[in-house]
């Protein structure tokens, strides 16, 4: 139990650095290996709860694809790590500290309100691959399914945005002299 | 552990519009630009029959898909609701898509996957399935604010809705973990168990999903991502968004508030009846001084949020027919008035200025006429649906004793007059403007006299369409 709690104050206080260092650098490359740390820490919090399964592909989905991604990304856009532009919100950022601390204020209040009962342990199949397989493919096949027609979306939602902008050739057969109300067939 | 049964037959409304949305997006890659016309038929006939199975089909109270999904009268009302709306939609933007040079195929995909989020948030019995159909309808109405990609304000537009939607949804999820904390459950009878002695988490998680819901519903004060977002997007997204989430979010709000936690009514009650007087006062004294229409009919869409609000706040049966009735309404009069700014346009570009709508009702009567009907029942005159839909729920929320709400409700309305009757009053006053040209299309006139049709049969003759939205009080019972 005392490992388990070193374990867990290490990783809850590099999560939390990890989240400061995202939104507080002003370099993209850091803000990104920032969010490497975070989902690492992560992961090792879903190790404690049991849930391996869930670290695994935390590491390897998230660490390991998506970050990579952003760093790809942002070498692409941003040559020799380019800064961005300075912030010009002025009275924004202190406001939303303020709010951001009532809130983790109140979720506190809440949590050390309701100190709920100890909770029973997780049975032994918990967390393991095959648990999770057979969750989602029992209870869970209709929320499965939904979800990826969500990805389908995201696919298209990327191709629509991210697709060159409208070339001449789309205009076929269509006389430019009348933009407007040559709809009709 | 047995699999649960799977019933494919209850979710045939669902698998229709997947696959029409699927087949539409591939027929858009096949055929050549500039004769893409077949996929607006085959999105509205796609539409249509799910529209028919949806009403053919039976309705039985207890969860299908392991407590997943529902397919109850409630479904049954708020899915016909949404597929009105998606019908309608399709008949207003095609001819604008296509003028524009929007993508035909991706368009109409993405409008039917936002539909198929509504019917899903209609149908769901689990927060997990609420909050996926949340997102299945919030993400394809992210791209299409956006969807005018050459255009700085519609990418303005769709970025900011993505930002404040994912925040909104930061909130929703961070509701659902505490309160799978509190019950060790996702499913809406698990709530419903625990709403006779809830915990403090489930006080919090509730607070959370309020606030989560609040944003896609537009309500005061989760409401300044409306204007700028509606302002921006391109003018049939926003006709098909101030609806479609509409219909998604209230349904959510029924089934998560008047459905399951009808035991905790006495608390949220008065935190909803704040946030309904709030969200009319706002929307309606912020409409007062709009100059362009889509930002008046913004403001005009968070106002009626509020109206609909005061249903979900009476908590009875009579208030969930009521938010039945108004979401069948608003989908009427709201899409009919943008119809009528949809079959105009500046010098090619949308006419989005009340100006622009100076004396055009003597260029083109029908259009004016077809304006005022709209604009009166928005404004809750009779005889029109807007009437009959705030009647109910302000008759609702009396009955429940909510006399504070009702008042508010009546006052508002009253103010709200005032902006509606301003933009038909400037249709039949002053000079047409020489820039100002009809861009119609036989869908659109068939979509408005639809609307039309909708807005007075539901006005005159409402009492089939009552009967239909009364079988919703069902469910709470």
């Amino acid at each position: 139990m005392a490992v388990e709690l070193i374990v867990f104050i290490f990783a809850a206080i590099a999560s939390v650095a990890g989240g400061v260092g995202v939104i507080g650098s002003r370099l993209p490359v850091r803000n990104a290996l920032s969010l490497l740390l975070v989902l690492g820490s992560l992961a090792v919090t879903y190790l404690l709860l049991a849930a391996q399964f869930v670290a695994v592909l935390q590491v390897i989905v998230y660490a390991g694809a998506i970050v990579v991604l952003f760093l790809f990304v942002i070498m692409l856009l941003h040559k020799q790590l380019g800064k961005m532009s300075p912030d010009r919100l002025r009275w924004q950022g202190p406001a939303g500290l303020v709010l951001a601390a009532a809130f983790l204020t109140l979720i506190l209040l809440t949590i050390r309100l309701g100190a709920a009962a100890p909770t029973a342990p997780a049975p032994a199949e918990f967390g393991t691959a095959e648990s999770v397989g057979r969750a989602l493919f029992t209870a869970f096949v209709l929320p499965f399914e939904v979800a990826s027609m969500i990805l389908l979306v995201g696919i298209i939602a990327a191709v629509v945005i991210g697709r060159p902008a409208a070339q001449p050739a789309a205009a076929v057969g269509r006389s430019a002299a009348t933009p407007v109300g040559a709809s009709r067939r | 552990m047995t699999p649960p049964a799977i019933d494919l037959r209850s979710i045939i409304p669902e698998l229709v519009i997947a696959a029409t949305a699927m087949a539409t997006m591939v027929g858009g890659l096949f055929l050549p630009a500039g004769r893409q016309h077949p996929l607006r038929w085959l999105a509205a006939l796609g539409t249509v029959v799910a529209l028919g199975t949806t009403l053919a089909a039976g309705s039985s109270s207890s969860p299908a898909f392991a407590g997943m999904y529902v397919r109850d009268t409630l479904t049954r009302v708020l899915q016909a609701t949404a597929l009105v709306a998606v019908l309608l939609a399709q008949w207003l933007s095609g001819d604008y898509v296509e003028r524009m040079r929007l993508d035909i195929g991706e368009y109409h995909a993405l409008v039917l996957v936002a539909a198929l989020g509504a019917m899903l948030m209609a149908a769901s019995s689990d927060l997990i399935m609420l909050f996926l159909g949340l997102e299945t309808l919030s993400i394809p109405l992210y791209v299409l604010a956006a969807f005018a990609r050459t255009d700085p304000r519609s990418q303005e537009a769709g970025l900011k809705y993505f930002l404040l939607g994912a925040f909104g949804t930061a909130f929703f999820l961070y509701g659902i973990a505490l309160l799978f904390g509190a019950t060790g459950s996702t499913g809406f009878q698990a709530l419903a168990e625990q709403a006779h002695a809830p915990k403090t988490f489930f006080r919090a998680g509730v607070a959370l999903l309020t606030i989560g819901l609040a944003f896609k519903a537009a309500v005061v004060p989760f409401h300044f991502w409306a204007p700028d977002v509606y302002e921006g997007a391109p003018l049939p997204t926003t006709a098909y968004m101030s609806v479609i989430a509409k219909v998604g979010a209230f349904a959510a709000f029924v089934r998560v508030y008047m459905v399951a936690l009808a035991a905790l009514a006495a608390q949220w009650s008065t935190a909803l009846a704040a946030i309904s007087v709030l969200t009319m006062i706002v929307g309606n004294v912020a409409a007062l001084r709009q100059t362009s229409i889509k930002r008046l009919l913004a403001y005009s869409s968070i106002a009626h949020a509020g109206f609909i609000l005061t249903g979900v706040v009476a908590g009875s049966p009579a208030g969930a027919s009521a938010v039945a009735f108004y979401l069948l309404a608003y989908t009427f009069m709201t899409l009919g008035a943008f119809g009528v700014v949809l079959m105009l346009h500046r010098r090619g570009e949308e006419a989005d200025r009340i100006a622009d709508l100076t004396g055009l009702a003597w260029r083109a009567p029908a259009l004016g006429g077809a304006m005022t009907l709209f604009m009166v029942s928005l404004a809750g005159l009779p005889p029109t649906a807007g009437f009959l839909a705030k009647f109910y729920v302000f008759t609702a929320a009396l009955d429940a004793g909510q006399t504070g709400v009702a008042v508010f409700g009546v006052l508002t309305s009253v103010v709200s007059a005032y902006y509606y009757l301003r933009v038909a009053y400037t249709m039949f006053t002053g000079q047409p403007s020489e820039d100002v040209g009809f861009a119609g299309g036989r869908w659109v006139t068939a979509a408005l006299v639809a609307a039309s049709a909708g807005v007075l049969v539901l006005g005159i003759f409402p009492s089939r369409v009552t009967a239909f939205v009364q079988q919703v009080g069902q469910v709470l019972r």
